[in-house]
């Protein structure tokens, strides 16, 4: 940690050789590397919890029955959907939620469907936005559409994993136009390109931002801050559990 | 990415430096003739009294009609999503309630439900923890609703209604207060329950409240409803109709004026509203007046729900019984402000090892949370506030973004302005009742 660059001119403690500092800044969250519990390594550490390592867990296809409505949902689909086959990669229900795992370039067509069948009538899209899985994914960044059905009262997640070498999917506004602005988010928390987007441009940050905020590998930034004599540095940069 | 638009930049020593001219407005006007041209251009805001919070407006105008209208927004971004993935579960409570400044217990109780739903422990939840959270969120859209009144009656010229309306919310931050600490921002409904339970004097405090209420909203109503002005300014103006607010994905309030009922408390309920008697006003005709007359309805049938939580209030304990999740801490309110009670500090300190490794561990590092993802919807005072929360099997947050209702609505105010007169763009902007905290984030 000491041979790094120091943006906040805080003086570091000197770490022991082979030690980290632990910050989380040091260790990006999806990082899959084994890294311990407390972030240090070579310290002479016979605990054993230094050599923890996380396992992540892929995402399985649930068998079927799901159970409550989300059987009616996937079968409703399949019957108005003609290519169901290539475009639904899985179904995942977990934690009571019905998470429909679509193929990016497919995203409108199954919206249309969503929206228009009469068995499924998704009127609602509640929500649109992205999350990075850095290093767990090889189509590391993923956009999710919560949908409603008011008519029927039920919800389902669409999910579109696209690379960030590639980062395009169609975009749903011309199915749902509050699509719109959450979409321009997207994009500008992840750099998400929405192709047909009628003006996809930064809109919570400034026009000429440079870099997409929410990526995992984009830092959190920060400056130290002087409390009582003492420098506290800046969250990512803090020792803390991983 | 540096086009003419923006400021011209160049490399120094220090640095980069951008010379800031005035940005893009000679783009934007670059495109009428003043001379021939009727059309002009007004930029509104983003520092302007009536723009309900920082939000700028580009007004392309012909006479006093607004021919387009697009809103900018973002000026209030503080990155609260993303520092949430740098805590822990607990204190991202003290982050989220920061979004919607008017609505935090909204904020909360969203993200302490989906952190719930993530653990797998909603059914623990215990009885008092849900009916104190009911009865704070209903006090809390009283509140809301209050200053969408006052500030919505100053922005139509009606001064009066805006000391009043600030009045009585005053009155419930005075009860939250009592019962959190704090007036805002009160990280008070956290996982697994609530931070501590409601004091008595609280009770007393909410009974004088819902019995002063009702006059008061006697006098509003003497005050507004039948004013020419108010009617003027409100019927027929920045009209949406049912297609309108689902194309444009709005709920709340605004959804309800135009005649559709869907209430999430009552569609999709949680929290156990499902048990609790109370009406879902609409009215049919989809503009400010409606949704003036929707609101004001709405802050009768809160004050219902209220007394019902407050006649359920049973004693029990406020956070779930598994200490691996539950802060081993009772938090009192001292001379400076809540914080771990005297007598928790002196066991953990003088008495038990256990108990300060414990404490130590839950607070430092945090409680893990199973991986995987949920999506947890709650009906704020605008509308659908949706919570959709990631977990990497860590003691932080993966991801959380929130679905907040403010962003999503503005998104009508092209639809309800454009066509009409530039006073009625101040009218509908108000009636959607954006808070620019929670539409920036």
């Amino acid at each position: 940690m000491s041979d790094k660059p120091n943006d906040g001119g805080v003086p570091l403690p000197v770490v022991p050789a082979g030690a980290t500092g632990g910050a989380p800044a040091e260790f990006p969250p999806a990082s899959p590397a084994g890294r311990g519990m407390f972030g240090n390594h070579g310290s002479g550490d016979v605990s054993g919890y230094g050599g923890l390592v996380r396992q992540r867990q892929p995402i399985e296809e649930t068998p079927r029955p799901y159970g409550g409505y989300f059987d009616e949902v996937r079968d409703a689909l399949e019957e108005a959907y003609p290519h169901f086959g290539d475009a639904i990669e899985k179904v995942v229900v977990d934690r009571g939620e019905l998470t429909l795992h679509v193929r990016p370039e497919r995203i409108a067509e199954v919206c249309q469907v969503m929206r228009d069948d009469l068995a499924l009538r998704f009127e609602l899209c509640s929500s649109v936005s992205g999350v990075d899985y850095l290093g767990a994914d090889e189509r590391r960044l993923h956009v999710i559409y919560q949908l409603t059905s008011m008519t029927y009262r039920r919800r389902v997640r669409l999910e579109a994993a696209v690379s960030a070498e590639a980062p395009h999917l169609p975009s749903v506004t011309a199915v749902y136009p509050t699509a719109d602005w959450q979409e321009r988010e997207a994009y500008d928390m992840f750099g998400i390109v929405f192709d047909g987007h009628p003006n996809l441009t930064r809109i919570l940050m400034p026009d000429d931002w440079e870099g997409h905020p929410q990526r995992k590998d984009y830092p959190l930034g920060g400056v130290a801050v002087e409390y009582k004599g003492a420098e506290i540095p800046p969250p990512d940069r803090r020792r803390s559990y991983q | 990415m540096t086009t003419s638009n923006y400021a011209t930049e160049r490399e120094t020593t220090e640095g980069r430096v951008f010379t800031v001219t005035g940005g893009d407005w000679d783009t934007i006007v670059s495109g009428t003739d003043p001379i021939n041209d009727e059309r002009i251009v007004v930029n509104m805001g983003p520092q302007h009294p009536s723009t309900h919070g920082v939000l700028r407006l580009i007004l392309e105008l012909e006479g006093e009609t607004v021919r387009e209208a697009r809103s900018v927004v973002g000026y209030l971004h503080t990155g609260i999503e993303k520092n949430l993935e740098y805590r822990n579960w607990v204190q991202g409570s003290t982050f989220v309630t920061r979004m919607d400044y008017l609505a935090p217990i909204f904020n909360e109780t969203a993200y302490a439900l989906a952190v719930e739903k993530l653990l797998g422990i909603t059914d623990d939840i215990t009885e008092r923890a849900t009916t104190i959270r009911v009865l704070m969120m209903e006090l809390n859209r009283i509140s809301s609703h209050l200053v969408w009144l006052a500030t919505t009656g100053m922005e139509l010229g009606a001064i009066s209604i805006m000391l009043y309306g600030f009045r009585e919310r005053e009155y419930i931050l005075d009860i939250f207060e009592t019962i959190t600490g704090l007036r805002m921002n009160h990280a008070y409904v956290r996982p697994g329950g609530v931070a501590q339970d409601v004091p008595d004097a609280a009770i007393v405090k909410i009974r004088e409240f819902l019995k002063m209420m009702p006059k008061k909203l006697k006098e509003y109503e003497d005050l507004l409803s039948g004013q020419p002005i108010w009617t003027e300014r409100t019927k027929n103006v920045a009209v949406l109709d049912v297609t309108g607010c689902l194309a444009l994905g709005v709920t709340g309030p605004v959804l309800r004026s135009a005649g559709l009922a869907w209430d999430l408390r009552k569609t999709m309920p949680y929290c156990g509203y499902e048990t609790y008697e109370f009406d879902v006003p609409t009215h049919p005709d989809g503009d400010v007046w409606g949704r003036y007359l929707v609101r004001l309805a709405e802050i009768r049938e809160s004050m219902k729900l209220v007394e019902q939580a407050l006649d359920r209030l049973k004693p029990g304990p406020v956070m779930v019984a598994d200490r691996k999740i539950a802060w081993p801490a009772q938090l009192a309110i001292g001379v400076d402000g809540m914080g771990n009670s005297l007598e928790h500090v002196a066991k953990i300190m003088g008495q038990s090892m256990e108990s300060l490794i414990h404490h130590f561990k839950l607070v430092t590092e945090g409680f893990r949370v199973p991986p995987g993802q949920v999506y947890v919807g709650i009906e704020s005072p605008r509308g659908e506030l949706g919570v959709h929360a990631v977990s990497d099997g860590g003691t932080r947050p993966y991801r959380v973004h929130y679905r907040e209702p403010s962003f999503v609505n503005l998104q009508a105010l092209p639809a309800m302005a454009e066509g009409g007169l530039i006073a009625d763009v101040i009218a509908g902007g108000a009636s959607l009742d954006p808070v620019m905290g929670g539409c920036d984030r």
